[in-house]
């Protein structure tokens, strides 16, 4: 298994902690993490994605285990090996298209440049040297898509990336995940509370309110 | 793309914050440079013009302006004083060295000085062409005046009366260009150097009273006498005195003496002896020159924490405009953070754009600094401000990198260190 999580327990200051169900993915395989507001979906996101320090159990990731790496070495694992795509684009507004996708390899200290193929497969190649400014809501969208891909990374995470797009983008949006992901064997988890992706993935993890 | 290609950009999405900082850094720092530049050139012309002269005597009047007059040759000197008087003191046996000088007359604006050979031993010059003057009415131009002039050796021209233009010309007699000097960085440099004698003989023929005053008429009859009295010879055609004092049977005027002393008692017993014991007056260059450097030093002084205060300021605005865009990107920050940046990567791309802007300020304050003091001297018919070089650079202008620098990194401490604490999962779950 490519992705596995046990005994997973995260707490904030403060408040009740939360456990999460144990899981496994393959490479490939996607999966679609659902759940009320507050049944902690981000949180278990965080946690996947080593942003979050679980207080208990941990994640494995190809043979790695998250919370053991510290610091920058995380931060490296993460930029190398998972791609996020959050809610919103939240692209450098500074950087051009390019430039935004330039920087995810820069830091992650990956060499080569950004493959065309992946921004022909987006359909976003002739706004590679667009200010970010410039595009629509569905572009900024596949950019931020193309930005979290370009690293061929082992787990691609996605929160919500469809809850700011209109019924056609979205249907393109999950496409394009799931086809990606297949193509270079990542696992793929999306959290979502949205009706319309629901049917597009079949693999369903449910979490439960605390 | 790096770190710094990436500080870059974000300082040129916001072209007119970061425009603001980099002119208000840069202004205090041209004010600083101007300051360092000028008190630097000027105290350093002081030190190299006043090299060697001890004390200087003349008629009674300003202390300073006889300084100011006869040594940097810029003010009005105070008058003149009887040759008789002049060579009692040079008599003296605490003096070393006096070379007499004699002013009153200008070409273009620069001073004609009447003086002897020693005055060029004590700047220690060298011809560029030509030879030092021998005779009346031959003179020696400094490089600036040559250049100035448009002359060459050999050339001729006539003086006026007074030592700024406007006055009447003295065309009777035309000077003689026997040598241009080399450039010395000194007083010489501006001046045109004939004898004493040459001073005196112009003056004698614009007055046109005294009875021995020789004229074309005198000269013929001399010729005619053949020569054979002393007093029938035209001085004029006599070798000047190329030290010491020039020979004349009348009595003569000088306008200072520059002198050297002897020992180190001469310091504590000339000065007071001439000016309590004589009608003239002695100052000594060194203190003068410090005096008028401590009067000045207010003006500096106030100036220099002008200067400081915008820096100040400028720093200020480096760091609010700083930890405002900072605000703004959190976003952006844990963005980064998701990445793969490190911690210590967003506080290098902080300090960076702290520094960046600091390092613009500064090349553009030196420069702004170097170019304002070019444009003072380009407009300034002023003569002291012209002596200023504003294409000289020092090794103190690294220190007002390095002052520039300091102020960037103080301002970017508290932002960048913010940078450092952004929590990414915080600031991702947010939105």
């Amino acid at each position: 298994m490519l992705l596995q999580s046990t005994s997973l327990s995260f707490s904030y200051p403060g408040q009740p902690s939360l456990s999460f169900p144990d899981f496994s993915l393959a490479g490939g395989e996607a999966v679609l993490l659902l759940g009320k507001s507050g049944s902690g979906k981000t949180t278990f996101l965080n946690l996947l994605a080593g942003l979050l320090h679980p207080s208990q159990g941990q994640v494995i990731l190809d043979g790695t285990v998250l919370s053991a790496l510290q610091g920058h070495r995380l931060d490296l694992f993460r930029g190398q090996h998972i791609g996020i795509v959050f809610q919103k684009p939240h692209l450098i507004a500074a950087l051009t298209v390019k430039q935004n996708l330039d920087l995810a390899l820069f830091l992650s200290k990956k060499k080569g440049g950004t493959p065309t193929d992946l921004l022909q497969n987006l359909g976003i190649v002739g706004k590679s040297a667009a200010a970010v400014s410039t595009l629509s809501e569905g572009e900024a969208q596949r950019v931020s898509i193309a930005r979290a891909l370009i690293n061929t990374p082992k787990l691609i995470l996605a929160d919500e990336p469809t809850s700011s797009l209109d019924d056609d983008h979205a249907h393109r949006v999950i496409t394009l995940l799931k086809s990606e992901a297949a193509k270079i064997g990542a696992a793929l988890v999306i959290v979502t509370h949205d009706q319309r992706v629901k049917s597009e993935v079949s693999k369903v993890l449910e979490l439960k309110s605390a | 793309m790096n770190l710094l290609t990436l500080s870059w950009r974000y300082l040129s999405f916001r072209p007119l914050a970061t425009g603001l900082n980099v002119i208000l850094l840069a202004f205090g720092l041209a004010i600083l440079t101007v300051l360092l530049l000028v008190q630097h050139q000027f105290e350093q012309k002081m030190t190299r013009d006043s090299a060697g002269i001890d004390l200087v005597v003349g008629a009674k009047g300003s202390p300073l302006q006889l300084i100011l007059s006869s040594v940097y040759q810029i003010d009005f000197p105070t008058g003149n004083i009887k040759m008789e008087e002049a060579q009692r003191i040079s008599r003296n046996r605490l003096v070393k060295q006096v070379i007499p000088l004699a002013m009153g007359d200008n070409v273009q604006g620069l001073r004609i000085l009447g003086t002897n050979h020693d005055y060029l031993d004590l700047y220690g010059v060298k011809f560029a062409a030509g030879k030092a003057w021998e005779k009346p009415f031959e003179v020696t131009l400094g490089a600036e005046s040559a250049q100035i002039l448009g002359l060459k050796v050999g050339d001729t021209f006539s003086g006026s009366h007074g030592i700024s233009v406007g006055s009447h010309d003295h065309d009777q007699h035309a000077f003689r260009i026997t040598g241009i000097l080399a450039p010395s960085g000194t007083v010489v440099d501006r001046l045109v150097l004939t004898s004493i004698e040459s001073v005196w003989y112009t003056h004698d023929e614009t007055g046109g009273t005294e009875a021995d005053t020789p004229t074309e008429e005198h000269k013929v009859s001399i010729a005619v006498e053949d020569g054979t009295l002393d007093e029938g010879i035209d001085p004029h055609l006599l070798p000047v005195a190329t030290q010491g004092f020039p020979i004349s049977d009348q009595e003569r005027e000088l306008t200072t003496l520059l002198i050297r002393y002897r020992n180190p008692m001469a310091a504590i017993q000339l000065p007071r002896m001439i000016n309590s014991g004589t009608s003239l007056q002695a100052a000594s260059p060194a203190f003068e020159m410090s005096r008028l450097l401590e009067l000045l030093g207010v003006g500096i002084n106030l100036l220099k924490g002008l200067a400081l205060a915008l820096v100040l300021i400028a720093g200020l605005s480096i760091f609010i405009a700083l930890y405002n865009s900072l605000k703004e990107r959190k976003y952006d920050l844990a963005i980064l953070r998701a990445l793969g940046a490190s911690r210590g990567q967003l506080m290098t791309l902080v300090f960076l754009e702290g520094i960046s802007l600091t390092i613009l300020g500064a090349i553009f304050g030196i420069a702004f600094g170097h170019g304002f003091l070019a444009l003072i001297v380009e407009f300034s018919s002023q003569e002291v401000v012209s002596l200023v070089d504003p294409w000289v650079f020092l090794a103190e202008e690294g220190l007002i990198f390095g002052y520039a620098l300091a102020v960037g990194i103080v301002a970017s401490l508290i932002p960048s260190w913010s940078a450092y604490q952004t929590s990414i999962a915080q600031q991702l779950t947010k939105a």
